[in-house]
Parts: C-alpha cells; sequence; structure tokens
C-alpha cells in the first residue's frame, strides 16, 4: 500500500530533534523507536526535524535511529534554542507536510514549545505522556499521569491534526544505532518572513553540579523519619553506593539535616523515575509520592504494614528500615563478591 | 504595574472521584484549594507591586466553588478578584481553557502588563495552560521563571531549563508562569481570610459576558478526549513480607533478584 502512494500523500509520523544535552537526553532517539513502531502499525514514515547550526552529527545520528527522513534548517541566526522561531519553524513545516502524528520530548525546553506549536495549529496535545499506541481506528492513544500520578488517563485527538504528545523520558527504549541505515535528507533555508523572536537570551550557563543525578538514577534509596536518627540514615548512603544509586530523603529529614535539600524527594523537590526504588520509614505523603510515580518498581520498609507507602509498593517490608538497610548491605555485599 | 494571576482551585484530597462515563472528574465533591504554583505566581505578582505598585486581578475559571480561592486571593493582597464559571466552560482542556482565558483578559484588563500563572497545576499537570496562552494573546513569555526583575518596560527572568541556568529578557506585555522553588508564599492571617469571605467581591461572569465563541470554550472547543481514567497502583501484586529480617531480605533477593540486578547493571549470582 506504502508504495503505491506518492511521498507527498503518505502518512507520517514526526518526532520533534531536541539534541539539547545530547549525551543526557536520549528521548528523542526513544521517541524515535517508538515511532517506528506506531508507524509500522498505521503504514506511515518517520520524520525527524532538526533545527540549529552545525547540526549534521544529528541528522546521522536519527537516520540511524529510524528516521526516513529528516528535515534540516541548518543556519547560524537559529543557533541557540528558542522556544518561539522552533515554534513557528514547527508550524511552518506542519503546514506543508500534514504529519498524523507528532512527537516531541517532555525535557523543559519540549513542554513549553509543543503547547505552542499545538496551540497555533489549534489541535489537541497531550502533557507529559508514559504510554502511546494505537487503538482499532487508528488513533494514537496517549496515557498521561494526572493527580501527581494516582490516576492515569487515556486521552485521544479525535479529529483535528496532527495528534500531539510531549512524551516523559525513559519510556521507551532507543533501537541501537544502525551504521548501515540510510535516509533522505531535506534542507530547508530558514524562511524570510519568520517572525523575531521577541524573548532574548541573555546568558545560559550549564549547571555541572548533580542537578540531574537523582532525578536520572535507575535505583533510588529513599528514606524518612523512621530510619531515626542520622547515623543510621547514613546507612542508606552505603546502600545506595553498592548499588550504584543515589540517596533521597523526605522532608523531616532534610529539616533534621540527615539529608542535604538537593536529596529532598517530592513536590517541594526532586521527581524521580528509578527502576528501581527502595523506601525506608516513609510514611508515604502525596507531596512526596507525587514524585515517585515514575519509579518502576518499589520496595517498601515499614515498621506499620498499613502506611501508605506499603499500599503503593510492589514489595512491602514489615520490618525495621535500618535492620533491613544493614541486612541487605550484608546481603549485597555476598552476592556482589567476586 | 497592571498585574494578572490566573490561578486554579485543585482538588486538596489525593483520592479522587471521577466520573468514569465521561472521564472528567467530579470537582465537586473534592475539597479544593489553591493550586499550589498559583501560589507562588500570587506571591510573585504581590512583591512586584510591593516594589513597583500597581494593581493586581487574580482570574479563575472553574465551578461556584471556586470563589473560593478568589477570596483567598483578595485576602493576600489582590486588588480585584474574577470567577470564570458556566457550565458551557466545564470540561475544556488547555486549548479551550487558554482561549477562555485570554478573552477574558481581554475583556477585563485590556492594558495589563504582566500575566503570571503557576507552572502547572497538581490536578491535571499539564503545564500548558501558560505558553498556550500567551500564543492566545499573542503576546512573548516564558515558563517555568523563577526569578522576576522589572527594569523599565523589560522583564528580566532567570530560570532552570535542562541544565541551563538562563537568564531572559522580554518588552512587556508578556506572561510568565512561575515555579514553586522560589516566592515562598504568605498565608493569609485566619482574621484576614474571614475578613476576606465576609467583605471582599468576587465578580461572577459567564459566557455570555465575555463574548465567547461557543465552539472554542468547553468540551465542544477541546481538541482532545480523555477515554479512560485508572488508577495505575490497582496492577501492583503488592507481596507482602515479614518476618525475621534475614529471612525477609534473602526472600526478597531470591524472588526479586532479577529485577535489582536489572537496575544495578550487575549479575547478583556472584554467590557461591
Ligand atoms: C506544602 C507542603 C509541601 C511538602 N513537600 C514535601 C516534599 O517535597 N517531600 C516530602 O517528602 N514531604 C513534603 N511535605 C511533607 C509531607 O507532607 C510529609 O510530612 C512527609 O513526606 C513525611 O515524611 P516521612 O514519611 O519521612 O515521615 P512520617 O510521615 O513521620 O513517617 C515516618 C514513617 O516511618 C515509619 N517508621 C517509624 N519508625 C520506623 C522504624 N523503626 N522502622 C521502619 N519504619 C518506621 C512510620 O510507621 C511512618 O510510616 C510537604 C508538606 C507540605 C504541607
Ligand atoms: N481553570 C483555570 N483558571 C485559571 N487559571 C488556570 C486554569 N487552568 C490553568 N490555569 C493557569 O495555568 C497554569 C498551568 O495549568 P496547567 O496547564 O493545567 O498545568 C495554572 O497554574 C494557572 O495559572
Amino acid at each position: 500500500m506504502a508504495a503505491s502512494k506518492d511521498k507527498q500523500s503518505q502518512r507520517s509520523i514526526w518526532v520533534f530533534g531536541d539534541y539539547r544535552n545530547y549525551f543526557q537526553n536520549r528521548v528523542t532517539l526513544q521517541l524515535l523507536s517508538r515511532a517506528t513502531d506506531l508507524a509500522g502499525r498505521i503504514g506511515a514514515r518517520v520524520c525527524a526535524t532538526v533545527f540549529g547550526h552545525e547540526v549534521d552529527e544529528y541528522v546521522g545520528e536519527y537516520i540511524a535511529h529510524g528516521a526516513h527522513t529528516v528535515y534540516v534548517v541548518d543556519d547560524s541566526r537559529i543557533k541557540d534554542y528558542n522556544v518561539d522561531t522552533y515554534a513557528s519553524l514547527m508550524v511552518w513545516l506542519i503546514r506543508q507536510h500534514n504529519p498524523e502524528i507528532v512527537l516531541v520530548g517532555a525535557t523543559t525546553f519540549g513542554r513549553e514549545f509543543a503547547p505552542k506549536v499545538a496551540k497555533l495549529l489549534a489541535t489537541g496535545l497531550t502533557a507529559d505522556c508514559v504510554g502511546l499506541d494505537i487503538d482499532e481506528e487508528g488513533l494514537l492513544v496517549q496515557t498521561a499521569p494526572a493527580f501527581g500520578g494516582n490516576l492515569l488517563a487515556e486521552i485521544v485527538t479525535p479529529a483535528r491534526r496532527p495528534q500531539m504528545a510531549t512524551v516523559r523520558p525513559g519510556v521507551y527504549r532507543e533501537i541501537p544505532h544502525n551504521y548501515h541505515a540510510t535516509g533522505e535528507v531535506l534542507r530547508l533555508s530558514l524562511p524570510q518572513d519568520l517572525p523575531r523572536p521577541r524573548v532574548r537570551l541573555v546568558s545560559a550557563e550549564r549547571q555541572v553540579q548533580r542537578e540531574q543525578r537523582l532525578e536520572e538514577a535507575r535505583i533510588v534509596v529513599c528514606g524518612g523519619r523512621g530510619m531515626g536518627s542520622l547515623k543510621r540514615f547514613r546507612n542508606l548512603a552505603e546502600l545506595a553506593r553498592l548499588m550504584g544509586g543515589e540517596v533521597g530523603a523526605t522532608r523531616p529529614v532534610v529539616y533534621a539535616n540527615w539529608a542535604g535539600q538537593d536529596a529532598l524527594v517530592g513536590q517541594a523537590g526532586r521527581h524521580i523515575k528509578p527502576q528501581v526504588l527502595l523506601a525506608f520509614g516513609i510514611s508515604g505523603a502525596i507531596q512526596h509520592t507525587a514524585a515517585i510515580t515514575g519509579a518502576d518498581f518499589i520496595i517498601a520498609v515499614n515498621k506499620n504494614p498499613g502506611a501508605t507507602m506499603m499500599k503503593l509498593a510492589d514489595v512491602a517490608v514489615v520490618a525495621d528500615a535500618n535492620q533491613t538497610c544493614l541486612a541487605l548491605i550484608k546481603e549485597l555485599k555476598k552476592h556482589l563478591r567476586g | 504595574m497592571n498585574l494578572v494571576v490566573c490561578i486554579k482551585q485543585v482538588p486538596a484530597v489525593s483520592e479522587l472521584p471521577w466520573d468514569p462515563q465521561s472521564g472528567t472528574l467530579k470537582r465537586n465533591l473534592a475539597e479544593g484549594m489553591m493550586n499550589p504554583a498559583c501560589r507562588h505566581a500570587l506571591e510573585a505578582a504581590l512583591r512586584l507591586k510591593e516594589i513597583h505598585g500597581g494593581y493586581i486581578t487574580a482570574i479563575s475559571m472553574g465551578p461556584p466553588a471556586a470563589a473560593e480561592i478568589l477570596h483567598e486571593a483578595l485576602a493576600l493582597g489582590a486588588d480585584k478578584a474574577v470567577l470564570l464559571s458556566d457550565p458551557k466552560l466545564a470540561g475544556g482542556d488547555t486549548l479551550a481553557t487558554s482561549y477562555t482565558l485570554g478573552r477574558a483578559i481581554y475583556k477585563l484588563c485590556p492594558d495589563f502588563d504582566l500575566v503570571l500563572c503557576g507552572c502547572h497545576t497538581s490536578d491535571s499537570e499539564t503545564a500548558q495552560v501558560g505558553p498556550q496562552l500567551c500564543v492566545e494573546l499573542d503576546i512573548p513569555g516564558v515558563a517555568n521563571v523563577e526569578h522576576l526583575q522589572v527594569r523599565g518596560r523589560t522583564l528580566i527572568m532567570r530560570r532552570l531549563a535542562d541544565n541551563f541556568l538562563e537568564t531572559l529578557e522580554m518588552d512587556l506585555p508578556g506572561l510568565v508562569t512561575v515555579t514553586t522553588k522560589q516566592y515562598l508564599p504568605r498565608y493569609a492571617s485566619l482574621g484576614g481570610l474571614n475578613e476576606a469571605f465576609q467583605s471582599s467581591e468576587v465578580r461572577t461572569l459567564t459566557a455570555a459576558d465575555l463574548d465567547l465563541d461557543g465552539d472554542k470554550v468547553g468540551v465542544a472547543g477541546s481538541a482532545t478526549r480523555i477515554r479512560a481514567v485508572y488508577a495505575p497502583q490497582a496492577a501492583k501484586e503488592n507481596v507482602v513480607l515479614k518476618g525475621a529480617v534475614k529471612d525477609i531480605v534473602e526472600e526478597l533477593f531470591n524472588r526479586f533478584g532479577d529485577r535489582i540486578a536489572g537496575a544495578i547493571g550487575k549479575d547478583l549470582n556472584g554467590r557461591q
């Protein structure tokens, strides 16, 4: 079917090329992978966009990771990431090619950029999706968290096009780099009538500190008031070290100075999405649990089996938090030996 | 300065009743509070007013009960409060919400200098209304702002975006969405709150008062549809382990060792 149609009329799924922080930010590659799966089901091509200056390396990367076509606008005037300029370019391209679906990584940039694109096109957009699928009618089913992740909503855009979603990083796995992949590269010159950006970048400084370490950690060992003392809380650091993870804390722990402010997990602190979360002596207040909804597998340790945290867990361990931590350290050392 | 703050009432409880038929929340059943990020946006506006003088209009779209948070905004120092409430407006997505708020702002305070929104709400969590309201009003805007400074007709903003500490500027009028990192909100005294509830006035406007295009508001004006809402936790197995700590830990490794090893990225079978 696809072969009989010419390229202009074939359906396409687009992924916005968000290449800033390339090594940490793999969301574009993850989306290309998901787009490839979805495209197979609706007979669509996968396209990526790259806006910026001297961006050829990303064009190659996107093709190696599944893009059939890459639309490139390479110009020194758009070398800095700019929400409004990139949104105007995206709208300009979408109006010409009418993709079925447009996916954007839910980075800080993506979550400001995508709403503007959707509004300019008067189409629907679902925020921070944790799942994308195609239903029997060929509609994109977008699963998004609500109420601090206590609920998941399935959202569709029935009539308007494109169907747009921002997607949380880490949900999908990228396709391995394929050096033999080939794709079509369409280079476009910057449109003359592009509106001048009204927001000016005065300075941008890369933060090199531990900023994202907790957010990106695959294992987080999180402790609450139930750890009982600073001395005991420190055992969590040893456990985290053995597991190659990071330590998080609840607010009472930070207030007690058992941990620094930058370890705070919750509404007032960091949002985490580890593959495994170990929660020691944490009651499970909504201000805390709202930020752990991205955790795949939760092991909670609490003396009180009725604690909310225990209900949210995959494994609820009814025991003393510190004793359990020490026993885990001992067991892990055995397992990791040799 | 002529400041507009958009505030939304969100449910204060974590257990939420939703209507499985329409897939929308039965908001009338949940006790409400001012969305935390909106509170920070209001605080930022109050501080700008303290420095530069001015007038703050608080606007909220929601059911009649949302008047509560507007009374609270007045108690905290807002000068005028307007509730956009109409069954026609209910169930709108961000496209419809940004249209409605935008039209209300044009109608009520066409000479605004700055619109402040929260960075996101705790219920729908889209963080889309602010950026879309910029487009609706055709003004420059910046999301996730942590610090604001006004110099003449220029607004200087600081924010953290994807590991970059950015300083940005734009000419007013403009829009910002404010994070919860700075601008620690003040709280109204109980006396002040009581007084505000008794004496302050919240103006309520309907879709007709605002000359809204019926095709652009509420469910009719929304591009998206909610198909299903469910609690993800329900899918969890919730295995309970108890007894002697040593046995628990052993069982944990026996049953879930693969899961843990996968995350660590090491083989855990080095055991002799
Ligand atoms: C506006 C606002 C924002 C907030 N933001 C955050 C935030 O960002 N992050 C955050 O974490 N909190 C936040 N909070 C606080 C939050 O409401 C809770 O108070 C906090 O998360 C509770 O921390 P906890 O679980 O460590 O302590 P507790 O609620 O005191 O729970 C301790 C738990 O440990 C268990 N326990 C006690 N002894 C032992 C033992 N020996 N062995 C095993 N278990 C034991 C208890 O059974 C209990 O379940 C916020 C609150 C407000 C009002
Ligand atoms: N119904 C509403 N009434 C007033 N302001 C709103 C409403 N919905 C969203 N907002 C504003 O938009 C911000 C972001 O909301 P959201 O896009 O829903 O996460 C909020 O913090 C408010 O400032």
